[in-house]
This record gives C-alpha cells, structure tokens and sequence, in this order.
C-alpha cells in the first residue's frame, strides 16, 4: 500500500538519500515530507497524516530523541512506526531511541539493503 | 578490545586508532556511494594535500578533538553526486557543503562506535565545512594527530584526527 513518509534530518542530502533507499527498498511511496529538526517535524505533523516516520537524532532545535517523546501528546501521529537513522550507533542510544518509541534504529552508513530489513518488517505490522 | 580509557590514556596506543579511522573511512563510502577508495602511491603523497573543501566534525567527551575530512573541489563535486544520485554538472554549492559536512559526521561517527566503550561517552558537533584553500590550520593543542590519505576515483582525500584530551 503506497504510504506518506515523513523524513527528519538537518541534512537535506541525507533527506533525499534516505527517501531513494525507501524506493530502492521498494516501498511505495505517494508523498514524502521533509523536515529539519524535530520542531519542524511536530509542526508538519499539525497538516500531514503520515505512515511513517524515519528520524535523525543530532539535529538543532529540537533533536530526534525529544521529537519521539513529543510524539505521544501528537494525536495524528498515534501508532506511526518511528524509525532512527543516526550516526549514534552505541547500544545506550538505541535503547534511549527504542525506550522513547522508537520502532526501528538504522545507523549511518547504511545500505538500502538494511533500510528494506528495517522498515518492511514494522510496516507490515510485525514486531 | 581496550576500553577507551585505556587506549586514549597510552598515546602510543593511538597509533592503532589509524586502521580504525581507514575502516570508518572506507566503509562510508562503500556504503553511501557505492564507491572503493584505494591507498596512495609513495610518490602520489604530496607536502601540501588539497584542501578546496574541509569539513570538520569536533568531538568531546572521553576522547576530544576535531576529525577533519579534506578533499579538492572535483571530488567534493563528484562525491555530492555519487550521494544523490544526480550529475556532477547539476550539483549546487549548497549540497556539496551538506554532503561533505554529512561524509565527516559520518566518519567520525563510524570510527568512534569501532572503539569500544567511546560511543557511549564521546558526543559528537554539528559539522562545519570550509570552502577555499588560502587558509592554514594551527592546534594550540600539543597532543597527538592522526592523518590518512586514501584515493578516490583518482583524487587524494585526507581525514585527519586532531587529539586534544
């Protein structure tokens, strides 16, 4: 089913880099929304009903682990799948991210090949 | 493997930081360009390396210091290409900055999660990226500096690891 994406990082050569390893992971995707930083996620996230989300952690303003926590007073966002993709690849951080609610946790580089392991699994519902 | 603390408090010890620095390096960009870097020729490692564009990534914490990646304007080009996916005559400023500043944010990344125990304990800056060659650099820091000169596609690229503490 296609999906809307929302793409958090500082980064916009990092916002498109992730949006082709979604396609090249061969998920369908009708719309992608780009954010760079986690107030300006919350603030698409106002407009836009999104399938899924996929997070930086380092970013200004407001970084990837405060966003998720936000996330939970954002009705539109309820049950969206939140995946990380960071540099921060240390166990402490993957916790934080996945005790925040963080779905998946992807660290850079990475490999269209690890997106599609990634986020196949938790759109399809699985846990 | 060493904790950190051990290995950052042996300052010979950070000479077996440099293969790290080489994987971290290398791995970038085999996985986010697809691309294979080479090592130099003896003859091919210049005085003076080019340094068109710089981007510079601190780190504090258990290990402080600032890891820099350097590369000429042609390869800053080609490599923002390689990224995006996009030709290097359609690659604007602006993106070489960002992809440069996201390859150094990358490398360091990458290489402080090799070293066990570091990747809990050393934070990583925002990157910054410093476009022209006219300038010289100078560390107040008397501690160690790493440097590797790798190729790609023809071009030398340098990442070096200045160690304050």
């Amino acid at each position: 089913m296609p999906i809307t994406a929302l793409i958090v990082d500082d980064s916009s050569v990092m916002r498109k880099i992730v949006e082709r390893s979604l396609r090249q992971a061969g998920i369908e995707i009708t719309k992608v929304i780009e954010a760079g930083n986690g107030a300006e996620a919350l603030s698409a996230l106002q407009e836009n009903k999104v399938d899924l989300i996929l997070c930086d952690i380092n970013m200004p303003v407001m970084d990837g682990l405060e966003f998720v926590k936000a996330l939970a007073g954002v009705e539109s966002a309820k049950g969206v799948p939140v995946v990380m993709i960071t540099t921060e690849g240390s166990e402490a951080h993957v916790v934080q991210a996945l005790s925040a609610g963080a779905r998946g946790y992807i660290r850079k580089p990475f490999t269209p090949e690890q997106v599609k392991e990634q986020v196949i699994p938790i759109l399809a519902g699985k846990p | 493997m060493k904790s950190a603390t051990q290995v950052a408090t042996d300052q010979q010890n950070h000479e077996s930081w440099r293969p790290l620095m080489e994987v971290a390096t290398r791995e970038v960009f085999e996985l986010m360009l697809g691309s294979q870097l080479s090592v130099p020729e003896a003859a091919d490692a210049s005085p003076k390396p080019p340094h068109d564009v710089t981007a510079m990534v601190g780190l504090a914490g258990q290990l402080c210091g600032m890891l820099s990646f350097c590369c000429d304007n042609k390869a800053a080009v080609l490599i923002t290409s390689k990224m995006l996916g996009v030709e290097v005559e359609k690659v604007s400023s602006t993106e070489m900055s960002d992809a440069l500043g996201e390859i150094s944010n990358m490398v360091a990344g990458n290489f402080k999660n090799k070293i066990s125990g570091l990747g809990d304990g050393c934070m990583l800056s925002p990157p910054t990226v410093i476009t022209g060659s006219d300038y010289e650099t100078y560390s107040l820091a008397d501690r160690p500096r790493l440097e590797i000169r790798l190729v790609f596609e023809n071009m030398p690229v340098i990442v070096t690891l200045q160690i304050h503490s």
